[in-house]
């Protein structure tokens, strides 16, 4: 293999502007065409403003009806739109939780957000595995953010919220906030902001930090960092506060103003999602997240880097070698397949055999019966005749000793007797 | 409409600043609306994070030894990028066998770092019996391909992939104003398949502007009879506007042009050029040559679409064949008979 590494490449001055500045905006330029797409999955109890908070960073009003909560087990409901903001076209999908907490026993209640991570990963994976593969256009369905939605007790971490966060903390970006946080004080809120950060470090949940590693935007994520978990109130009612329309929620007392950074965290929510850090969470999903799963999947599968001898398996080897495990595979079943196709002839055939015995006996039976029949029948007319014979014999005997007496002369004693006779 | 100036109380002075403010799809259109998403910072962030990764070119020039290959790709580059062959005698000027040298450079323009490459090939045409002279060629371009599969097959892979594939072959075609050589059609034809082919004539200086016209619609002819795609391809146009643009450069291709290192005074200016007797032929000059030309595409228009065919086209091209390959059999192979197996261990597994 005539490699070409290009280690050691040595830095050169420009005498002059050459032009590949313009690349950057090539780049973008080329993204714009094909338009974005962004995944966010809102996991939360019914009744948390999930929908709400949703309609309310995206400006847009998302989808119908607030949930049951009587939901049998936790469905994930995914729903996708386009938007659009100058010549940016992002393809939205929103993926809501529905019956999450509602249910009595929640033990299981992880596994089918899990599993639908997973089947995102698994659709990439097999679109990236295939031979005539489309990646470019490949509407990616893989989940990018975890908006995680912690109920505003004032007190702690629900054991249901700690368990889930830990299952889903290899798996996705996880950005844990306070829903309705208008129901918490503001000095009981700093309490619970850091109750649940012990919380989260004591039980080992790695949530999504905003990257520090970028000068441009180092100083703004962390301080953000450090206001996690952000404590939201979601609005798409419209208040009138001085002489501005402004998203707001109402109250007798007063009025809670979504976009007041006074008030509560949305802003800083919005910034870092959307504003500063899609990119990067994008980006995290597909080099940490989907190359784990990608890792383990296909180490389950059986294949491997090196084989015992330390020697690199290439895929194609293996893909050889399970193609081969599955022909003998599909082998094996045919035979067994053939062998009960055998089998099931057999008895079928023993079964009409048997059935035609039957048969044969029934019409030798009806055969005999038949012959009895009919010699019964010829007895009978044999009889019959030897009586009809007798009968005629008797007849023209009677009739010759007649015809005798007349001739002798009595014949009217004859007549007499033949009156009487008859 | 509410006046942008006035502080919005959701812009944060980590935003862009205000662009015009067209509401997301569907909001509610109630007087005083302006709220501002910002969907379109990712513009932004997509920036950043190319300037914070930089960019990978790799370029390979072929073509017969003095037509001035090393000095072009200086040109464009404004740097010594690529070494002439340092010429002692003629017997070593040209290598037994066809040479594949790469040499890399890091160079950087207002912030944007670029990794280029520049593989030359020694020996291409130069010896009296060329007969597969490309062979070498196409052996390092696909064993950049091979190099690159293997690493996207590895469990255990690189965050990111380092790319040394073949993004653009310069062809260099000898300035004869009459018709291409059977050599530079052999060439062509095969490469072509599998990397973007971008040919220049090279050391234009000796045609004039009629020859030149001619020798171009000549070569483009030929190209078209031998059924060469060079690039910009016709089928990989993307849309209307795509095959509008390129469309204009198919027809000026292939871009007549002159390099050179030195600059002269021309009315006051220092410019790059030529130095004859009978005049300076300013490089950078439209009049005078096409260079202007090649460097736009290659460079200032065209480069993030000469790497995304190369990747999305011809990388995956070679990627299925090599794929399909390993089922033993060839060709008699119904395509996707892989992933029909592995769609089958995964459901079962």
């Amino acid at each position: 293999l005539l490699k070409c590494d290009g280690e050691g490449a040595r830095a050169v001055p420009l005498a002059g502007h050459v032009g590949f500045d313009s690349m950057p905006d090539q780049l973008v330029n080329k993204s714009v065409n094909h338009g974005f797409c962004f995944n966010i999955l809102c996991v939360g109890e019914t009744g948390l403003g999930k929908s709400t908070l949703m309609d309310t960073l995206f400006n847009t009003k998302f989808e119908g009806e607030p949930t049951q909560h009587n939901q049998p087990g936790v469905q994930l409901k995914s729903n996708t739109y386009e938007l659009q903001e100058s010549n940016v076209r992002l393809k939205l999908t929103v993926v809501n939780t529905v019956g999450f907490g509602d249910q009595i026993n929640k033990e299981d209640s992880y596994k089918s957000i899990v599993e639908f991570i997973d089947t995102q990963f698994e659709a990439y994976l097999q679109e990236e595995l295939k031979i005539k593969r489309t990646l470019h256009s490949y509407h990616d369905t893989r989940i990018h953010a975890c908006l995680y939605f912690i109920a505003p007790t004032g007190h702690s971490l629900k054991s249901l919220d700690l368990v889930t966060m830990k299952k889903l903390d290899s798996k996705v970006n996880i950005i844990p906030i306070i829903a309705k946080s208008d129901a918490i004080s503001k000095s009981e809120l700093t309490k619970f902001k850091i109750k649940i950060t012990s919380e989260l470090v004591s039980n080992g949940v790695q949530i999504y930090q905003f990257p520090t590693d970028d000068e441009t935007v180092a100083e703004i994520n962390s301080t953000m960092n450090g206001h996690l978990p952000f404590a939201v109130v979601g609005s798409t009612e419209e208040v009138k506060i001085g002489n501005k329309m402004v998203k707001a929620r109402q109250y007798p007392w007063g009025t809670v103003q979504v976009e007041n950074e006074n008030h509560c965290d949305f802003v800083k929510l919005r910034e870092m999602l959307i504003r500063v850090n899609m990119e990067d969470l994008r980006e995290q999903t597909h080099t940490r997240h989907y190359e784990l799963y990608r890792r383990c999947k296909l180490e389950e599968m059986g294949f491997k880097d090196t084989d015992p001898d330390c020697k690199p398996f290439s895929l194609q080897e293996t893909y050889e070698a399970k193609r081969n495990e599955f022909m003998g595979d599909l082998q094996k079943k045919e035979e067994e397949m053939r062998q009960m196709f055998v089998q099931r002839v057999k008895e079928k055939e023993a079964e009409l055999k048997e059935a035609e015995k039957e048969l044969h006996e029934k019409f030798d039976r009806l055969k005999k019966l038949h012959q009895d029949e009919k010699k019964k029948l010829e007895d009978k007319k044999k009889s019959l005749d030897d009586e009809l014979n007798g009968f005629k014999q008797k007849k023209t005997a009677a009739e010759l000793l007649q015809s005798q007496a007349q001739q002798a002369g009595g014949s009217t004693t004859l007549k007499r007797d033949k009156e009487r006779k008859k | 409409h509410v006046d942008t100036a006035e502080v919005n109380p959701s812009h944060s002075n980590m935003s862009a600043p205000p662009h015009p403010q067209p509401p997301a799809k569907g909001a509610s259109h109630a007087a005083g609306d302006f709220s501002y998403v910002g969907i379109d910072a990712i513009l932004e962030q997509m920036r950043r994070k190319a300037m914070k990764q930089g960019f990978e070119l790799n370029i390979m020039i072929v073509g017969q030894s003095g037509l001035g290959k090393s000095t072009l790709m200086n040109t464009l580059f404004k740097s010594k990028v690529s070494r002439k062959s340092v010429v002692s005698t003629p017997e070593e000027r040209i290598p037994k066998t066809i040479e594949i040298k790469s040499i890399s450079h890091d160079i950087e323009e207002k912030g944007v770092r670029m990794k280029l490459t520049v593989i030359d090939t020694p020996g291409f045409g130069d010896h009296i019996n060329n007969e597969n002279c490309w062979q070498p060629i196409m052996k390092f371009i696909n064993d950049q391909y091979e190099q690159y599969l293997q690493e996207e097959i590895n469990i255990d892979r690189k965050k990111r992939i380092p790319d040394s594939r073949v993004h653009c072959c310069m062809y260099f075609i000898p300035p004869t104003g009459h018709c291409l050589r059977p050599l530079d059609v052999e060439f062509m034809s095969r490469l072509s398949k599998v990397v973007n082919i971008v040919p220049v004539i090279a050391k234009a200086d000796t045609l004039t502007l009629e020859e030149r016209d001619f020798f171009k619609q000549t070569i483009r002819e030929e190209l078209r009879a031998n059924g060469i795609d060079v690039y910009p391809q016709k089928e990989f146009d993307e849309d209307s506007d795509d095959r509008m643009i390129n469309d204009k450069i198919r027809e000026m291709i292939p871009f007549a042009v002159v390099g050179s290192n030195q600059e002269y005074q021309v009315n006051g200016k220092r410019l790059l050029g030529r130095k004859t007797k009978w005049g300076t032929i300013e490089v950078e000059n439209i009049a005078h040559c096409e260079f202007a030309h090649l460097r736009d595409l290659l460079i200032r228009t065209h480069m993030q679409n000469i790497k995304d065919i190369t990747s999305s086209i011809h990388y995956e091209v070679y990627r299925v064949r090599r794929l399909n390959e390993t089922n033993g059999q060839p060709n008699a192979q119904p395509p996707n008979t892989l992933d029909s197996n592995i769609k089958y261990i995964m459901i079962h597994t």
